[in-house]
């Protein structure tokens, strides 16, 4: 890990950029219980966040929020310059109806932990479907894409293979693809490796090393691969109890954080 | 051997009600579908008072029985609003259509419901609209859960399509029970022999249910 932290970030963002998506004081509950209580948070173009921290401290509940899968209780999602929640109606902000919705989330793309890849289709038209449906492509070009997707991913020899044949390590790689192709500005990661039998992490890291280091878009990573996040990471947040307890490079967060918190879970991290 | 012999005289004249049988089978059963899948829709959609109109209707349907039901379309909607369904044969698909469509559209609603969440997501990620989602992801996954008891319910349909004899549609059981008042001894064969033709007619949907569930169980491991 020390290796690690001491290393400088090859590919800062420059933090002159406008932010591409903004949190502003965003608060979730459900029923009772307030998930997240108060989220600021800023991602420029480019920016690689990892999202860390204890369980049911509401990482996910942040990601999902913005890919739509979940409505905030209060506050404000605001991506390019658009808020995600909210439409303008007769001069007043509404809820915001699907057309809106679609059109704002249209630059986000996610994988999640269990793949939920599409199991009536072939990996090939699990990455073509949406392209073509909701981009409306021209099918050819949609096609050489996603073939060439797969390639990257390893599994250019399995293009007419149905999910239920691949492994939880390809399940996933074809996962990343899917959500490729389309392209996207900002790509969430909620625990993309979590499902998976530990022998099949590593190809996944790998695939999404390549995207980090070879694709311009913004990343977020929910994750417990913790030394992994932090190798690819600009930026870590620590999220615990529903705040954002801690936040800075992986070095201020990871080495010069007095946060009690911070501490007590990186130690129960390194014993483990 | 006289047994054989009234075999060979009674078959024949039962089959004249073949086509009465299987027209009403396969009219219901198209109506029945058609209402399952507008109904099923219903209940799974947004909108309160369709889904809540709906609701009504299914269970209305469930909760009386078949035969009640054709009577009142026979015989009480003509007398209350001076209307008639059309012929007989179109009075007792109606009936049959709108009882089957009922439970039907439950198989359908339990269907849908019933396709992983973690789809639905993984489409909302992909940008699809709601009716992208429906249509591409979640419908044909939900149909290869349908298809058994849509063959289950298909062999009701069939069995119930007797009930149209009760309203002087010429089936099957119509000639049989036409048989037995003119000949009671008989009673006995006559109704196995048609016990028999309903049972012939049951099995390539049997044979159909068989297949539906083989591609059921295939179509929707993840």
């Amino acid at each position: 890990m020390s290796n690690v932290l001491t290393e400088n970030k090859k590919n800062s963002v420059s933090l002159s950029t406008e932010p591409i998506v903004k949190y502003l004081d965003v608060k979730k509950s459900f029923g009772d219980t307030h998930v997240l209580k108060g989220i600021n948070l800023e991602i420029r173009p480019g920016e690689k966040i990892a999202v860390i921290g204890p369980s049911g401290s509401g990482k996910t509940t942040i990601i999902r929020m913005l890919m739509t899968l979940e409505e905030p209780t209060s506050g404000d999602i605001i991506v390019n310059g658009k808020n995600l929640w909210k439409m303008e109606k007769n001069g007043q902000l509404v809820k915001a109806n699907e057309k809106h919705i679609r059109e704002v989330r249209g630059d986000i793309g996610m994988v999640f932990q269990h793949f939920n890849l599409f199991p009536h289709m072939t990996i090939l038209e699990n990455c073509m479907a949406a392209p073509i449906h909701v981009k409306k492509e021209n099918k050819d070009e949609v096609r050489e894409r996603s073939i060439k997707m797969l390639e990257r991913v390893g599994l250019g020899t399995k293009l007419d293979f149905y999910p239920s044949q691949l492994s939880g390590g390809q399940k996933q790689r074809v996962a990343m693809a899917r959500a490729l192709v389309m392209r996207p500005k900002i790509m969430l990661f909620d625990e993309v490796t979590s499902a998976l039998d530990p022998e099949l992490v590593g190809e996944v890291l790998e695939v999404i090393r390549d995207i980090a280091e070879n694709d311009d878009m913004a990343m977020v990573l929910v994750t417990h691969e913790m030394e992994f996040a932090l190798d690819i990471a600009d930026k870590v947040l620590f999220l615990d109890q529903g705040v954002i307890a801690e936040q800075g490079t992986a070095n201020e967060v990871l080495v010069d954080s007095k946060n009690e918190r911070v501490q007590s879970f990186l130690k129960r991290f390194r014993k483990a | 051997m006289i047994i054989i012999s009234a075999i060979i005289e009674i078959t024949p004249q039962l089959l004249r009600g073949l086509g009465i049988t299987i027209s009403v089978l396969l009219a219901s059963a198209i109506i029945a579908y058609i209402v399952a899948f507008v109904a099923g829709l219903s209940r799974v959609s947004n909108n309160v008072i369709l889904n809540k109109a709906t609701g009504v209707y299914v269970e209305v349907f469930r909760g009386t029985s078949l035969i009640v039901q054709l009577f009142w379309l026979y015989y009480a909607i003509p007398m209350l609003f001076g209307i008639q369904l059309g012929s007989n044969w179109w009075t007792g698909v109606i009936a049959i259509g709108l009882n089957y469509g009922a439970y039907l559209s439950e198989v359908v609603r339990g269907s849908i419901l019933a396709v992983d969440k973690g789809q639905t997501e993984a489409a909302i990620a992909l940008n699809m609209s709601r009716y992208q989602r429906m249509r591409l992801i979640i419908l044909p996954q939900a149909v290869r859960m349908m298809l058994p008891e849509f063959g289950n319910y298909t062999i009701q349909i069939m069995k119930a399509t007797s009930l149209v004899s009760l309203i002087g549609m010429r089936d099957i059981l119509y000639y049989g029970d036409i048989m037995r008042s003119t000949n009671l001894s008989q009673a006995p064969l006559i109704y196995v022999i048609v016990l028999f033709i309903y049972f012939i007619l049951a099995l390539p949907f049997i044979w159909l249910t068989r297949k539906g569930e083989t591609i059921a169980k295939k179509g929707v491991v993840s």
